[in-house]
C-alpha cells in the first residue's frame, strides 16, 4: 500500500510534538541565566537555589512524602481486604460496597474536596495534614480496592478451599495463600495510590490547613504569587525523578508478575 | 461465592467510604437547603434561596460558557486522539508508542500547567521567539482567555482519550475496512461506515473520561482563564471561600453531581455495547451496573496505566 496512515501518522508526531513541547522548554529555561523570560546565558544558579537555599519547598516536599505513602498505606490495606471479601463472599452491603467505589470514578475531582471541606468543618474538625491525609485515602481507596479486585478476579474460590482442605485456618490462608497471589494487584494499587497522592492538586486545596502544603500547592502558590526560576529547576528535577521512579517500578511490576 | 467472613474483610472499606464519601455528599444536599452563614458554615434555617439563586443569570453564564468549553475541548480532543490511537493500533512499534504518549504524564499537573504559562506568557517563550524574529514588538497576550483554558485542557486529557481509543481500535479487525474498500468504499466511507460504529464503546469512554473532568475543572481555568472563561468549578470554589455563601456551593455542587451522575447513565444506556467496546473488562452485561462496572474498571486500569503503576504485560490483564 502507498502510503498508507499518512495522515494518521501526520496527527500522530504533532501530537508528540505537542505533549513533549512545554517539557522541552522548561528544560532550556532551568539553565537560563536571566531572571525573565529573554535567554541571559546558560547558568546552573536555579539548581544550585534549589537544593541549597528552598527550605519552604522541601518541606512541602517532605509533607508530600508522608501523605502519599501514609495514604497509600492505610489505603492498600483497607482496600484490598475490601476485595477480597466482594471477590470470594456473599454478605449484606456487598452491591453497596460496589456502588461505593466506581462513584468517585465518575464525579469531578471538585465536588469530592468541596463535600469533605464541608464535611470536616461541619464536624468541627482542624484543616491540616490529618484532613489531608483521610481525603487521600478516601481518593486512593477506590483506585486500590479496583486493581486488586481485578488480579482476584482471575482465581477460582477452589485454591481457598484446597487452602482449607489442607487444614489452613482464616488467618493462614489469609497470609498463606490470598496475600501471595494478590500481590501484583496489591502493588499495582499501592503505586497508583502513591503516584495519584502526589499528583493531587484540588482535593488537596481545599481541605488544607496552615502548615499543610504539600508539593503541587506549593507550586500552585509559586504560580500565583510570583515565579521564580526555581519552579524551572524543581520541574526538571521532578520530571527526571519520575521518570526514575516510574521505570523502575514497571520493571519491579513486570517482575513481580513473571515470578 | 460463599458465606464467610466476608463482612469481616469489607468493613473497613465500607465503614471509611460510608464515613468519608457518602456522607459528605449527603451533607453537601442538607446544606443546599439551609441559610447561609455569616462567616461560612450554615444556619439551620431551612430555604430555597440558593435553588433561587442558581436561577440567575450570572449562574447561566458560567453554566453555558462552562459546556461550551468542556463540549469544545473534549470534541478537540477526540478528533485529535482518533487518528493518534489508529495510528498507534496499526503500528508495530506499540510499546514504544505508548511511552512516548505517557511519559510527558509522569510530570506533575501543576508543572504542565505552569510550562504552558511559561510557553504563553507575555514574558514567554513564544513572545520572546515572535521578538527575536522580528515578528512582533510588543508581547502579545496568549493567556487569560477561553482559548488558553481549552489549549491546556486538551493538553492535560489528551492521553486520557488516547488509550481507550487505542486499546478498542487495536481490537477491531482491519481486515474488514479491506473489504469495505474491495467493495467499493472510498476510504472515508469505509472508516465513516465500517471503523467507527465498531469502535463506538472506545469513543464513548473517551468522551467520558475527558468530558467529566473538564466540566468540573477547577485549577486549568483559575491559572491560564479570565473573567470570560470562569467555570462552574471556579464559581463553587469562590462561594466557598470568597463570598462565603456554602449553601448556593453546595447547591452548585449538587448540579454538577446530578448532571454527571445522570449524563453517566443516559450515555451507557444510549450505547447498548459495553464501555470497553468488547475490551479487558469483565463481558457478561449484567444490565446498567455491569456497564458502570466496566466504566469503573477501564478508568482504574486507564489511570494506572497513565500513571506508570501497571506493569505493561502483567497487573490488571
Amino acid at each position: 500500500m502507498r502510503r498508507r496512515g499518512s495522515f494518521s501518522r501526520a496527527v500522530f508526531i504533532g501530537t508528540i510534538v505537542f505533549l513533549f513541547m512545554p517539557l522541552v522548554v522548561l528544560v532550556l529555561y532551568s539553565f537560563n541565566d536571566s531572571r525573565s523570560g529573554s535567554w541571559g546565558g546558560f547558568s546552573l544558579r536555579w539548581y544550585v537555589k534549589l537544593f541549597t537555599d528552598s527550605p519552604d519547598l522541601w518541606r512541602a516536599f517532605g509533607n508530600s512524602a508522608i501523605i502519599a505513602l501514609g495514604s497509600a498505606l492505610v489505603a492498600t490495606v483497607i482496600g484490598t481486604l475490601g476485595a477480597i471479601g466482594v471477590n470470594w463472599y456473599r454478605f449484606r452491603l456487598r452491591s453497596y460496597l460496589r456502588t461505593v467505589t466506581f462513584l468517585p470514578m465518575i464525579l469531578p475531582e471538585i465536588i469530592i474536596g468541596v463535600s469533605l471541606l464541608v464535611f470536616f468543618s461541619g464536624i468541627g474538625l482542624r484543616l491540616g495534614l490529618f484532613t489531608v491525609f483521610v481525603a487521600h485515602v478516601s481518593f486512593n481507596l477506590p483506585f486500590v480496592f479496583l486493581l486488586v479486585l481485578a488480579r482476584l478476579e482471575e482465581f477460582d474460590f477452589s485454591i481457598i478451599e484446597a487452602a482449607r482442605d489442607l487444614g489452613a485456618n482464616e488467618t493462614q490462608t489469609l497470609l498463606k495463600v490470598i496475600l501471595p497471589i494478590t500481590m501484583p494487584g496489591i502493588v499495582s494499587g499501592f503505586l497508583t495510590a502513591v503516584t495519584l497522592s502526589l499528583e493531587d492538586f484540588v482535593i488537596t486545596f481545599f481541605v488544607t490547613g496552615p502548615g499543610a502544603t504539600t508539593l503541587p500547592l506549593y507550586v500552585y502558590s509559586a504560580i500565583r504569587f510570583g515565579v521564580s526560576p526555581v519552579i524551572n529547576a524543581l520541574s526538571v528535577v521532578m520530571i527526571l525523578g519520575t521518570v526514575a521512579l516510574t521505570w523502575s517500578m514497571r520493571n519491579f511490576l513486570k517482575y513481580i508478575a513473571a515470578k | 461465592m460463599k458465606r464467610g467472613p466476608g463482612g469481616l474483610y469489607a468493613a473497613p472499606s465500607v465503614v471509611w467510604l460510608t464515613v468519608f464519601f457518602i456522607a459528605p455528599l449527603l451533607i453537601i444536599v442538607l446544606y443546599s437547603f439551609m441559610t447561609p452563614g455569616a462567616r461560612g458554615g450554615v444556619e439551620l434555617k431551612p430555604t430555597l434561596d440558593a435553588y433561587r439563586a442558581i436561577a440567575n443569570p450570572v449562574f447561566a453564564r458560567v453554566t453555558f460558557n462552562t459546556i461550551l468549553v468542556a463540549l469544545g475541548s473534549t470534541m478537540i480532543t477526540l478528533l485529535i486522539a482518533l487518528p493518534c490511537g489508529y495510528y498507534m493500533a496499526r503500528s508495530s512499534k506499540q510499546t514504544l508508542l505508548l511511552l512516548l504518549v505517557i511519559i510527558p504524564f509522569w510530570t506533575n499537573f501543576l508543572i504542565r500547567i505552569y510550562a504552558w504559562i511559561a510557553i504563553l506568557g507575555n514574558e514567554g517563550f513564544l513572545n520572546d521567539l515572535l521578538r527575536a524574529l522580528g515578528l512582533a514588538q510588543d508581547s502579545i497576550r496568549f493567556l487569560y482567555n477561553r482559548w488558553a483554558v481549552m489549549l491546556v485542557l486538551v493538553y492535560t486529557y489528551l492521553p486520557y482519550a488516547i488509550l481507550p481509543l487505542f486499546s478498542t481500535i487495536d481490537k477491531f479487525d482491519f481486515s474488514l475496512l479491506e473489504a469495505a474498500r474491495d467493495l467499493g468504499a472510498t476510504k472515508l466511507g469505509a472508516i465513516n461506515k465500517v471503523l467507527l460504529p465498531n469502535i463506538r464503546g472506545g469513543i464513548l469512554t473517551a468522551f467520558l473520561f475527558t468530558f467529566i473532568p473538564i466540566f468540573g475543572a477547577y485549577a486549568v481555568p483559575l491559572l491560564v482563564g479570565g473573567t470570560e472563561s470562569y467555570m462552574l468549578g471556579n464559581l463553587i470554589a469562590d462561594e466557598l471561600t470568597k463570598s462565603r455563601n456554602w449553601p448556593l456551593a453546595s447547591a452548585i455542587s449538587l448540579v454538577i453531581t446530578l448532571v454527571t451522575t445522570i449524563g453517566v447513565m443516559l450515555l451507557l444506556r444510549a450505547n447498548g455495547t459495553n464501555v470497553l467496546g468488547g475490551g479487558g473488562g469483565k463481558e457478561e452485561s449484567e444490565g446498567k451496573a455491569g456497564k458502570l462496572d466496566a466504566l469503573a474498571g477501564a478508568a482504574v486500569v486507564g489511570t494506572a496505566a497513565v500513571v506508570g503503576a501497571a506493569a505493561p504485560a502483567g497487573g490488571g490483564r
